[in-house]
């Protein structure tokens, strides 16, 4: 293990790497407000970081990342096009691993960049893989805005997208609703039930929800069962869909056949074409660069495009050494009717260490 | 050293320990007056009494304090993270039986399963801006389990006390608690989830993993298996 400050000597040399690169040191204090970084991420978040608080300002969340409160500043007062670095203590709260350090150090870099953004991902990308060169890392792209335009174009209502939209991050969910709108799965009997009107209940109504939110959500349900299926093979092509994962010019041929039959991911697809392009333009050996479909999904983020990790490949017991991608809709939700496209990622220098001192 | 037991400190919960460590020919008692939370244990040497909340025997256990303990599985598994590798079951006493579970307005026709609350959820959060809010004091339990069943849009909100109260008063939505024959669910016009059912608890006898012991400690506590089991 590398000490603290052996690991800070490492942050900061990697920090300095970002400045010369032209980024503009950010440094956001500790706690911040819970209240933001809940309506983001819902309750979830209370599992993974750090809550306190106190009379005067309520709740506060030791900072669980970076890039919160990074597009926050740069969307409140930031240059435009910036590019940001930053280095210091994350926290995460820590109660199924005794492993995973609950603090640890980590650098980041974010781009906010209209002009390109396949040449924005590709600098993020190539600048990662410089700074993690002569590590034993393998890396893994994806993307996330595939299956979304995927979702999007499906022909079925714009209820049943949205629902499959919402659960995207939640692979297991995701499944089992695309199940039920193919109809798959036979409907619960309390659903039968309820769809035919026999239903009753003289319980008298308590709390806030409403009997007409009560009746909206029965009206809901059963315009619901009146609509077709999701067709089978609709279904199988969001399965062949998230099934690829191979070096990327195979991907990209998988990806490229897939919208013949799926054109609405046409534009997607056409976006990850570019960026392979980029990339090579970088240097990166797309040849030997690991697309898959699927990465990023089962973590809570908030990437909606690119998105990248480096692994031990030797240490598949440690998270990710460095991982990133693009979040547009993230700088949508922070900007009070702003948007910026962006793209950023973060590195462990105590890993990195850990990593060299194995070598 | 002596072999330290920890007992739920009043109520319906101590005197039902008491009366199943008695039947097994081990005699607990408060010592002096009903206000003095010291034990005598009788029937068995070397094992001492230690009068505590239930809530604190699991942290009790974990810390290694005490030996062994009496409490319920939902306090266990709520308050102690990886709790297998801190405690060890040694026998479930069969009382103190309650369900955790999810319950919402019966008056909510619409919804029945844990599919349904996150449809409702959804429908609530677009309407009110804000999430639904479900009021426990389970909090680790819950949230575990709700994303498991990938429930969205919903906030915990603490509640130590009167749970079922809290959805009347408008301070929650649905709730998370312990229920054992629903009579207060169905007063406060609640109902239980179809699969919404978190836990089965029961007072159960915990040993402790991480308590050292010496000889005399492990001879003891053989001496007391062989007369519980």
């Amino acid at each position: 293990m590398a000490t603290r400050s052996e690991t800070l000597v490492k942050a900061a040399a990697l920090r300095a790497m970002f400045e010369r690169h032209g980024a503009a040191v950010a440094e956001p204090p500790i706690l911040q407000p819970a209240e933001t970084l809940l309506d983001l991420y819902g309750e979830d978040i209370r599992a993974r970081a750090y809550v306190t608080s106190d009379a005067l300002r309520g709740e506060q969340m030791l900072r669980p990342d970076f890039t919160v409160p990074v597009v926050q500043m740069h969307m409140a007062d930031g240059a435009d096009p910036a590019r940001y670095t930053y280095a210091g203590e994350v926290f995460r709260r820590q109660e199924h691993d005794p492993d995973r350090a609950n603090e640890f150090m980590q650098v980041g870099f974010e781009v906010f960049d209209r002009t390109d953004p396949a040449a924005a991902d590709a600098e993020v990308f190539s600048l990662f893989a410089k700074a993690l060169d002569g590590l034993a890392l393998r890396p893994v792209t994806g993307d996330i805005g595939v299956l979304m335009a995927a979702v999007d174009g499906l022909d079925t209502t714009a209820r049943r997208k949205h629902a499959l939209m919402r659960h995207i991050w939640r692979p297991r969910r995701f499944r089992a609703l695309l199940e039920r709108f193919a109809g798959r799965t036979p409907m619960p009997a309390s659903r039968s039930a309820l769809l035919a009107g026999s239903v009753m209940s003289d319980a008298p109504l308590v709390g806030l929800r409403s009997e007409a939110e009560i009746e909206a959500r029965i009206a809901a349900l059963k315009e619901d069962a009146a609509a077709p299926v999701i067709s089978a093979m609709q279904v199988d092509l969001i399965e062949a869909l998230l099934d690829v994962r191979e070096v990327m010019p195979h991907a990209l041929n998988r990806l490229l056949d897939l919208a013949v039959d799926m054109p609405q991911i046409a534009g997607a697809v056409a976006r990850v074409a570019a960026r392979e392009q980029a990339l090579r333009g970088q240097g990166v050996d797309t040849d030997a660069l690991m697309f898959e479909a699927s990465y990023g999904r089962a973590s809570m983020e908030y990437y909606d495009g690119f998105v990248f990790g480096f692994r031990a490949s030797a240490r598949p017991d440690l998270p990710a050494i460095a991982s990133g991608g693009r979040y547009d809709a993230l700088t949508r939700r922070l900007g009070q009717g702003d948007a910026i496209p962006a793209v950023g990622g973060v590195m462990r220098p105590g890993l990195m260490l850990e990593l060299e001192g194995a070598l | 050293m002596t072999l330290k037991l920890g007992v739920p400190s009043k109520g319906r919960l101590m005197e039902k320990t008491f009366d199943w460590f008695g039947a097994r020919g081990i005699n607990l008692a408060r010592s002096g007056s009903d206000r003095e939370y010291a034990g005598v244990v009788d029937g068995i040497e070397n094992v001492s009494l230690i009068l505590l909340s239930a809530g604190e025997i699991p942290r009790e256990l974990a810390a290694g304090r005490i030996h062994l303990g009496v409490t319920g599985t939902d306090l266990i598994q709520e308050k102690l993270a990886l709790w297998d590798q801190q405690v060890e079951p040694v026998e479930q006493l069969e009382f103190g039986h309650a369900d955790l579970i999810i319950a919402v307005p019966t008056a909510w026709r619409d919804v029945d399963t844990l599919d349904d609350l996150d449809g409702a959820a959804a429908a609530f959060r677009a309407v009110h801006g804000f999430r639904m809010r479900i009021a426990t004091k389970y909090h680790r339990l819950t949230r575990d389990f709700l994303r498991l069943a990938g429930v969205a849009d919903y906030a915990l909100v603490d509640s130590q006390g009167a749970t079922e109260g809290t959805v009347k008063n408008e301070t929650a939505e649905a709730i998370a608690d312990i229920t054992s024959s629903g009579e207060t669910l169905r007063a406060n016009h609640l109902k239980i989830l179809s699969d919404g059912l978190i836990l089965q608890s029961q007072a159960t006898l915990w040993r402790s993993r991480v308590v050292d012991m010496d000889d005399a400690d492990r001879a003891s506590m053989a001496e007391l298996n062989a007369r519980l089991l």
